[in-house]
């Protein structure tokens, strides 16, 4: 106890060591991603299945190439957060979880990284 | 005295044979729709890394995500992702103390079920 003020001792709890934050940052990561799955989903769902040269034409065009890229930057940040909530909760090993999230969250960027390359690659060749 | 009875008593009803009530179904459904859907994001970007790579290569991977195993790894993974964002936006709402009471959960969980049927339904038609 100590000398500590109320707010001192609690400062920086909870499992991830970092107060509300990662809360409120999953938050806004479901909030963006609402809008952005339903603008990815249709032109994405139609270029499936319809051969290179539709895949070209869709992701050629620079609002859909856009809308993927802010969805895969979404959607990887809010699967870095989420998986990162599970291993929190569920690998009570130490060394374990240490190892555990440092790959979802290394995983997560290069997944990612991957997909918006990807994207714009086909934007800026096309 | 040391409880001789160690170990052999009654115990309080646990996972293997207490039911568990539909708010606990929807909440653990969440959790297993999320993680579930890793594996459509990594497919999904190895689609786009295919189709800059090149023509050939993305007729490939095209291909196993258009084949019937795919199929049935992406149209779980939409209903997944309806639940996921159905069940979501009542944890947001939520989040403002909203809605909280035993029958409205109640509810709103059928809503939830019944609502991602039908997204799902939709989405496979519009597309």
């Amino acid at each position: 106890m100590g000398f500590k003020t109320d707010y001192a001792r609690v400062h920086g709890s909870g499992s991830a060591g970092e107060g509300a934050h990662h809360w409120w940052s999953q938050r806004m990561t479901s909030v963006a991603l609402i809008p952005l799955t339903l603008l990815f989903i249709v032109p994405f769902g139609r270029a499936l299945g319809s051969g290179h040269d539709a895949f070209v034409a869709t992701y050629s065009n620079l609002w859909h190439a856009l809308v993927a890229i802010l969805f895969i930057i979404a959607v990887f940040a809010h699967l870095q957060q989420g998986l990162q909530t599970v291993l929190e909760d569920y690998v009570p090993n130490k060394a374990a979880r240490t190892v555990s999230l440092l790959a979802n969250t290394l995983l997560c960027w290069a997944f990612g990284v991957a997909g918006v390359l990807s994207v714009a690659s086909v934007l800026f060749s096309a | 005295m040391a409880d001789v009875n160690r170990g052999n008593r009654p115990l309080s009803p646990h996972l293997q044979i207490y039911r568990l009530p539909l708010a606990a179904i929807s909440s653990i459904l969440n959790r297993i729709t999320g993680v579930g859907m890793t594996l459509a994001a990594v497919l999904i970007i190895w689609w786009f890394a295919a189709g800059a790579f090149g023509a050939g290569y993305f007729d490939f991977v095209d291909g196993l995500l258009t084949s019937i195993l795919g199929h049935l790894v992406l149209i779980g993974s939409l209903a997944a992702l309806w639940y996921h964002m159905l069940n979501s936006i009542r944890h947001l709402i939520w989040d403002t103390g909203r809605m909280m009471g035993v029958e409205i959960v109640e509810k709103t969980t059928y809503v939830v079920f019944a609502g991602t049927v039908i997204l799902t339904l939709l989405t496979i038609i519009i597309i």
